[in-house]
């Protein structure tokens, strides 16, 4: 870093008032942080830890029963409402939902992260990435839509299993479940992936050379070293099943965190709905703690 | 014997993820060309009339292009706050620069109905009324990290004694940042750039509650999809949409396949 205080000699050419500003900005690296700096952390502040800091005194206005205007005199009435039917229940519910899409991700990403990282041939596993980060841009919504299609009455999941003597699970919780893990995949296998690259090949060499079966090597050195990574992913699979509305209204008509949040948007209790809001925006601030924990930063 | 056994497993394991994974989307290339009107399987026939009419649709029009203008905004701000902040962070020490790069993340690690929620009561607030400019600050305070995060990653990747020489030939800051941590930057930036612009086009769990009365095309999709006489436009527009978002990601990693850094990492 000595050499940014070194004087710089003025330009011996031309020395425009740009030029001698850019100098002068030169032996001020302090400033010129702070210039580059402004721009963004201005807005960022501004926009949005500022919209958090006004959701978060919204939570305590409340609203007039009967004309609806938001009044605005602090009270814990919207979080003494949270501990009443119908909200333990629908958090519960959330939480749980959330949970089982994560470890579900979990199971089904470790085979195609393994495969990629460990087994597959360089072409074919650049191949594969491209193959797993694609789907995950492709259009949210339109793959939710997709999934009012395939599980309806006469979409094509009936169809395929018709000549079984079976059917689909049809719309409801089984839905919302299947469609979430199928959203979140891809957010749980590029991880693991990159998790399970860094292991190194003498760790497997020497647990074969130690004897080791193939199960023993995968339940004693994979796991184990994979879990920041599968933690890492599950921070995508969990915050984005907090948050999300969409899913669960287009494939059920259960209720979870989001539904209730939006509808009590859409009835026009903010204050509510902003109390609310902080439910998951809590969950997902102690759950990045635990991740954090565990390892899960170093392995994002 | 069990090794070949279990990659053969394996392979198929993956391949059998990765039908999951991509059969959805395949269903609805086929459905844009079913001519049956209604969503039940198997198709009945094959039309191109459903493009013409999305084509004809004023509505579905202007919803496409409210989502490009949207997307554009909110990419050249972002485009132009993630560049600057990763900068800062890559070259200079300071007082809170491990709070910065939290800062950046959080509009994308937050729950998106908590983004939503925030941004609207705010909106509210203060008094802005709802629609394209609302849209806009919310895409481009979630697509900075975006920018951001291919920036950093090239700069931490970029060796800092380029800019040293550059210095010690008598270069100023300007010329510096013009002449070389610029061109070492751009391509990560441009690959930023078009992973910010896809996903603000395909955003709606955040937009949903900034759009005002204002129709994105995800916001069309979503009014419309229920509609039984707008299922055959709303498998088209699921074209578009899966297109334009999908497209900017592919080029953004060809532009940066030498280099990995596109990780995929979205919210």
């Amino acid at each position: 870093m000595s050499d940014h205080r070194t004087p710089t000699p003025e330009p011996p050419v031309r020395s425009t008032v740009g030029r001698r500003l850019a100098a002068w900005l030169h032996r001020r690296p302090g400033l010129r942080a702070g210039g580059l700096l402004a721009g963004p952390v201005a807005w960022l502040v501004g926009v949005y830890v500022g919209s958090l800091a006004i959701l978060f005194l919204n939570a305590f206005w409340s609203r007039d029963a009967f004309t609806g205007a938001t009044i605005y005199e602090p009270t814990l009435r919207n979080f003494a409402e949270l501990l009443g039917d119908p909200y333990p229940g629908i958090t519960l519910r959330t939480v749980v939902m959330a949970s089982l899409v994560t470890i579900t991700c979990a199971v089904l990403a470790l085979p195609v992260a393994y495969y990629m990282a460990r087994v597959a041939s360089p072409r074919i596993r650049n191949a594969l990435v491209v193959a797993v980060i694609v789907p995950l841009w492709a259009s949210y919504l339109i793959k939710v839509y997709s999934w009012r299609l395939i599980l309806a009455e006469q979409g094509i999941l009936n169809w395929a299993l018709a000549p079984f003597g079976l059917r689909g699970p049809g719309f409801g919780d089984v839905a919302v479940w299947l469609v979430f893990t199928y959203l979140w995949l891809p957010y749980m296998i590029l991880p693991v992936y990159a998790g399970l690259s860094r292991i190194p090949d003498s760790l497997f060499e020497a647990s074969a050379d130690l004897g080791a079966r193939p199960w023993m090597t995968i339940r004693r050195i994979v796991l184990p070293l994979a879990l920041p990574a599968i933690v890492a992913g599950s921070i995508f699979t969990f915050s984005l099943t907090l948050g999300d509305y969409i899913a669960p209204a287009t494939v059920s008509t259960t209720i979870f965190i989001g539904n209730a949040i939006f509808s009590n948007f859409g009835a026009g209790n903010f204050p509510l709905a902003a109390a609310l809001s902080l439910v998951p925006l809590v969950i997902v601030l102690v759950y990045l703690l635990v991740a954090r924990r565990l390892g899960a930063f170093e392995a994002l | 014997m069990t090794a070949r056994l279990a990659r053969v497993g394996l392979r198929l394991a993956t391949a059998t993820i990765l039908g999951f994974i991509y059969l959805p989307i395949g269903l609805i290339f086929v459905y844009a060309f079913n001519a049956g009107t209604t969503p039940s399987w198997p198709p009945v026939g094959f039309t191109l009339a459903w493009f013409g009419e999305a084509l004809r649709n004023t509505g579905l029009q202007q919803a496409f292009l409210t989502s490009v203008g949207a997307a554009l905004m909110a990419t050249a701000i972002a485009l132009v706050l993630g560049t600057l902040a990763a900068i800062a962070v890559a070259r200079y020490e300071f007082f809170g620069r491990e709070a910065v790069s939290f800062v950046v993340i959080f509009p994308i690690a937050l729950p998106g109905i908590v983004t939503g929620m925030a941004l609207s009561t705010t909106f509210a607030q203060i008094g802005v009324p709802l629609g394209f400019f609302t849209i806009v600050v919310g895409h481009a305070t979630f697509c900075i990290v975006l920018v951001y995060n291919n920036a950093l990653a090239r700069l931490r990747r970029t060796s800092r004694s380029l800019e040293e020489a550059s210095a010690d030939l008598g270069a100023d800051s300007w010329t510096t940042f013009r002449r070389v941590t610029l061109p070492a930057m751009r391509s990560a930036i441009l690959a930023g750039a078009l992973l910010a612009f896809a996903l603000s086009f395909d955003e709606v769990i955040v937009t949903i509650f900034t759009a005002g009365g204002v129709k994105t095309l995800p916001i069309w999709i979503f009014q419309s999809f229920r509609l039984a006489n707008q299922v055959p436009l709303v498998n088209v527009a699921g074209v578009v949409a899966i297109l334009l978002s999908v497209l900017p990601v592919y080029l953004a990693s060809r532009i940066t396949a030498d280099t990995g850094e596109i990780t995929g990492a979205r919210g």
